[in-house]
This record gives structure tokens, C-alpha cells and sequence, in this order.
């Protein structure tokens, strides 16, 4: 992409102020919810699915209910109106939101009493449970509460990353920039180092220079970045935990 | 939504934790390293089309002391123009928010790597000769290393030698070294002063900086006023000793090697100061006599190691004579008169 070193960000070095997520799910406004509570239950839903699986142990059908639960409640503003961004992150504040919801089931000694105004999400807990069985964590790891929350934050940032890896995939199809996402899904995100090709094997499959591998490299991987700080700016509550955020994933100083 | 590899998101934190380069005029071309306070990259700057690395601060911190510490590095070794130290060619902000710096590529394998080959002991020793050297100028010009150990020196193709890592170098206050040089002349205008590097914001009392085994023990006890270059000395002597031994380990020293050799370790190394060398050009110089032969100053000699040591440094002649002797006697005993 010689002379064209954006895909979908223009100019921007990071991504413009939008409404927090966390903020305009507790709006009036139903557009405004409706598409905060998406990007939340879109970065959320799977970390909670595999997190009681795990931490509570409970079966498919049994999580399937609990997660539609939570997240039926967080739509209904029970959780979200709580929130405190000084007491807490997001992410530890929901986590611990699900304990809650988790307990008062098993108190409950039963099923969850759905009524007729829940909300059924439509969620694919098969492709949950698919990607459960590989990040399955050895029982040590859950030895302290820290490891809990390690593993729930490295859960939701596998999550914010595939979620902003579609994002990137999305911009560069609609603006005919295919080739160019290529390579950095080839490299950058193949599971196996193994099978990593090199420098050299991109640029005969792609009937490309060198350099312009290594360019389009870059070039994914800025907005890459980029698409992740605009997700991650939406979910927080305010820039100081989205600074907070951005330094912890990815080093950078946003502000 | 494709699912992603603890690998994948791995390489993805990574990949997004690069520098951000645009506005700059460098290109990134590999990461080739990660330590404390950031990482180091290979980038080509586009306007001389040469390679160079560049060091960017991780910050991963909120504390604003680590960017003190990445410039403070930067500008002490601005200060320092010397071949065993490389060399700074430009400091700013980054697009993300990052200091950085960029100095000489330097290709290279690092000292322990080295030690671990199959160097004899002079090629060590020469090699221990050249890591003085800038630690002698940075201390002619006021500052101490202070976190000098084999992974902190880079030996590069030509055998040249350079002192890496200077972000917890402390400069001096100007009058205590601004009377000599390493070369012993008058040079006050050339001492590193504080108001040109200011000082990193955790060298408090108390603070500890530096590597165990490498540190000295008034380091290490976090004595920083009372720090002088016999700090600096008393990391090369566990350097040296690592290069002889393999081991910083006292325990490991060097008792297999001459008495002599262990004598200069154990003088650079002492547990007191005023106990060390008084500087590194003290240290430097006892190596060379050691090499050539001559006595140490950290080893009074008694007269069977003076006799031993001669015999050593003659060899050569010693056998040559001997050999003419013995063929004069040969040729009396044959030929009678």
C-alpha cells in the first residue's frame, strides 16, 4: 500500500472521543443503549461464559442459563447503575457482579426464575464452549483470587482483540484493501509459531516486494492498535481508566 | 470471530505495543530486545538510509520515573563522546506518547555470551583491558556506571568493546573529578555536569540500583551519596573474576589461576573501598603488568614468586641459553684440545 499508510482511521494518531459504552448503556437515548450494550455483551459474553464454567463448574446448560441471567440484567441497567469507575475497573466490577448472580442462583437451590420479560440473547455458547476446551486453565492457576482475576482479564483481552481483529478485517474489505489485512492475519495470527511463514513466503504468495510486506505489516498493526483503543475508549468509564487500560494492554500512553 | 491463540494474542500485545513511528522519520524493521525500563528496536532512518536502534520506554507505568530515567540515559550519553560508548543521535516524544531515543546499531554478542566460549586467558584479559577504558573516561568526566555487568557490554565485529545501559549512571558533583581526565590533563569544561544531566528521580538515599553479585556492598546498601568510582571497580573485579571463573561467585574465584591474577580481583573487589583500587586506570594498569609479567601491586611478591615469575617471563631465553651451554659442553667434551 504504497503511499497509503491508513486502512480505516484517516488521519487520526487515536481514535476520536466517543460516548463510554458504560455511560450511554445507562442513556434514555435507545440507540445510544442499544449500541452500547452490544459492544459490551460483544466483548463480555464469552469471558463470563467461560469464567463460571471454569471458577463455578458448572455444566453447559446450566451456564447458558446464567449468562443470559447477567446479561439480561445488565440490560436492565441493575448492574451497570452501581457502577463506580473510581471503586473499581469495568471488568472487576462485572466479574464480580457474575459471583452475584452465581450465588444467588446456587441459594436458590434451582433453576433461575426466568419471567415472561426476560431477554434471550442470541449467543453461540457452542463456539464458547469450542474455545473453552482450548484455554482450559490447570487447576493451580486458580490458587489465589489474583489468578482468578489474571485469568478473567486475559479471557476479555482475547476477546476485546478478536472483536477488534473483525473490526480491522471489516474496514479493509469495505475499502478494497483485502491484500493488505492478508499478511497480518496470516502472521500475526496464526496459532502455531511453527507454521509462521517468513517475510519472503508473504511476499511470493502475495506476488509482493519484501518491503512491502514489511509495510503492510506496520500498517495492520497501527490500526490494529487503533481499532483496540477505540474499542477500548468505549469501554471505559472515563479516560483516566482509559489511560490506565492502554498502558496496561499495550504499553502505549494514549493521551 | 476468529478465535485467537494464547500465541496470537501474545504477538498482538507485542505487535500493538510498538512504537507508533509516524511523524518520525524511522521505519521499523525488527524488535531486537526487551529490558526493564523498554525495549530496543532496529528502525532504518529514512533520511540517511542507515540503521540505527531505538530505545522506547515502556509504559506500562503510571509513575512519570522512567521517563526521567530513559532521558537522563540519553543525555549522559550525549556527554560521553568516546568509542567504547555508543553513541546518541536523537531523543523525542512518539506519536503514542513514548520518549525515545536512538543510538548505533551495534552488532555484537554480549560479554557472557562470549565468556562462555573458548577464549584463553589473555584474550579475557585484553578483552577485560578494553571495558576499562570507558569506564575510566565516564568517571574522568564525572559519571559512574553503576549497573556494570557482562550482559551490559557488547563486544562488536571488529573487537571493539562498548559499555551499554547507562539509565542508572549517577553523575558526580563536578568539583570531586573536574581537576583530571584519563589522560591526566586539565579539562574542567568537559566534566558531565548535573545541570546538563539531571539526576534520575530514584536515586534517593536508600535506593538500590544495580545487579547482585555485580553491586558493591555500600550499593547495595543503598549508600548513593557516599558512591564513588570504586563502586564502578569493584563490578569490573566481579566481572573480571566472571571472565576468569565463569562465576561471580567469590567461592568460585580464582584459585585455580596465578596468585596474582586472584590478588587483583580480590583488591578490586574488596568489601571497603579505601581496601580497592583508587581508580580504574590502577586496575587496567595491574592487568597489563600481569600480562607482560611484571609485578602487581595487589600482590606483594615474595623471592621464590619473584624467581618463578621471571623464570616464566625469560622463558624463552632461559631455554636459548641453556640450549647454547649445553651445546658448548657438548662440543668441549668431543673435541679436546
Amino acid at each position: 500500500m504504497p503511499g497509503d499508510g491508513t486502512i480505516g482511521g484517516g488521519d487520526s494518531r487515536f481514535p476520536e472521543t466517543r460516548w463510554s459504552a458504560v455511560i450511554a448503556a445507562r442513556s434514555d437515548d435507545p440507540v445510544e443503549r442499544r449500541r452500547a450494550l452490544d459492544l459490551l455483551i460483544s466483548a463480555y459474553w464469552k469471558p463470563v461464559y467461560k469464567y463460571i464454567r471454569i471458577h463455578w463448574n458448572k455444566s453447559s446448560d446450566e451456564v447458558q442459563d446464567l449468562t443470559q441471567e447477567f446479561f439480561t440484567r445488565l440490560i436492565k441497567k441493575d448492574f451497570l447503575d452501581r457502577y463506580d469507575p473510581a471503586r473499581a475497573r469495568l471488568r472487576t466490577y462485572l466479574r464480580v457482579c457474575v459471583d452475584g448472580v452465581v450465588a444467588n442462583e446456587s441459594k436458590a437451590a434451582g433453576r433461575l426464575k426466568r419471567g415472561g420479560d426476560a431477554i434471550h440473547l442470541s449467543l453461540d455458547f457452542r463456539d464458547a464452549e469450542t474455545e473453552l476446551a482450548r484455554v482450559v486453565p490447570a487447576p493451580r492457576q486458580f490458587a489465589s483470587p489474583e489468578s482468578i482475576d489474571d485469568w478473567f482479564e486475559k479471557e476479555w483481552i482475547r476477546s476485546l482483540f478478536a472483536l477488534s481483529v473483525e473490526t480491522l478485517r471489516e474496514e479493509c474489505e469495505a475499502r478494497g484493501k483485502k491484500v493488505h489485512f492478508r499478511p497480518f492475519e496470516i502472521y500475526d495470527l496464526e496459532d502455531s509459531p511453527s507454521c509462521r511463514p517468513s517475510y519472503e513466503d508473504l511476499a511470493r504468495e502475495f506476488n509482493i516486494g519484501v518491503t512491502d510486506v514489511t509495510n503492510y505489516l506496520a500498517i495492520a498493526r497501527r490500526e490494529f492498535r487503533r481499532t483496540v483503543l477505540a474499542t477500548l475508549r468505549e469501554m471505559c468509564a472515563n479516560e483516566e481508566e482509559f489511560w490506565r487500560e492502554a498502558r496496561a494492554i499495550l504499553g502505549v500512553d494514549p493521551r | 470471530m476468529r478465535w485467537l491463540s494464547d500465541d496470537a494474542v501474545t504477538r498482538l500485545r507485542d505487535a500493538g505495543s510498538e512504537p507508533e513511528l509516524s511523524g518520525t522519520p524511522y521505519r521499523m524493521l525488527d524488535k531486537l530486545g526487551r529490558g526493564g525500563m523498554g525495549s530496543v528496536y532496529l528502525v532504518e532512518d529514512s533520511r540517511l538510509i542507515r540503521r540505527v536502534a531505538m530505545k522506547v520506554l515502556e509504559a506500562a507505568y503510571p509513575s512519570g520515573d522512567l521517563e526521567q530515567r530513559l532521558l537522563h540515559e540519553a543525555r549522559v550519553l550525549a556527554q560521553l563522546d568516546h568509542p567504547g560508548i555508543v553513541p546518541v543521535h536523537d531523543v523525542d516524544t512518539l506519536a503514542d506518547g513514548r520518549i525515545f531515543y536512538t543510538m548505533k546499531f551495534v552488532q555484537g554478542r554480549r560479554l557472557d555470551e562470549i565468556a562462555k566460549g573458548s577464549a584463553s586467558l589473555p584474550e579475557r584479559l585484553r578483552l577485560f583491558q578494553k571495558i576499562c577504558e570507558p569506564v575510566a573516561f565516564a568517571h574522568s568526566r564525572g559519571v559512574l556506571h553503576r549497573d556494570l555487568k557482562p550482559e551490559n557490554i557488547m563486544v562488536g565485529p571488529f573487537g571493539e568493546v562498548l559499555v551499554m545501559d547507562w539509565g542508572v549512571a549517577k553523575v558526580l558533583a563536578a568539583s570531586t573529578n573536574s581537576s583530571s581526565t584519563a589522560s591526566g590533563t586539565t579539562e574542567s569544561a568537559a566534566v558531565v555536569t548535573k545541570s546538563a544531566v539531571k539526576a534520575p528521580p530514584h536515586t534517593a538515599q536508600g535506593a538500590v540500583v544495580g545487579t547482585p553479585g555485580y553491586m558493591a556492598p555500600e550499593q547495595a546498601r543503598g549508600q548513593i551519596a557516599q558512591l564513588d568510582q570504586r563502586a564502578d571497580i569493584f563490578s569490573l573485579g566481579a566481572i573480571l573474576r566472571f571472565l576468569i571463573s565463569g562465576s561471580t561467585a567469590v567461592t568460585a574465584t580464582t584459585s585455580p589461576q596465578p596468585g596474582r591474577l586472584s590478588a587483583i580481583v580480590a583488591k578490586a573487589t574488596a568489601p571497603t573501598p579505601s581496601s580497592r583500587y583508587a581508580s580504574v586506570q590502577d586496575l587496567a594498569s595491574d592487568i597489563a603488568s600481569y600480562l607482560d609479567g611484571f609485578p602487581v601491586s595487589a600482590y606483594p611478591e615474595s623471592l621464590p614468586d619473584r624467581t618463578a615469575r621471571l623464570i616464566s617471563r625469560n622463558r624463552v631465553a632461559i631455554v636459548l641459553v641453556l640450549a647454547y651451554l649445553l651445546a658448548r659442553v657438548v662440543l668441549i667434551l668431543w673435541h679436546p684440545r
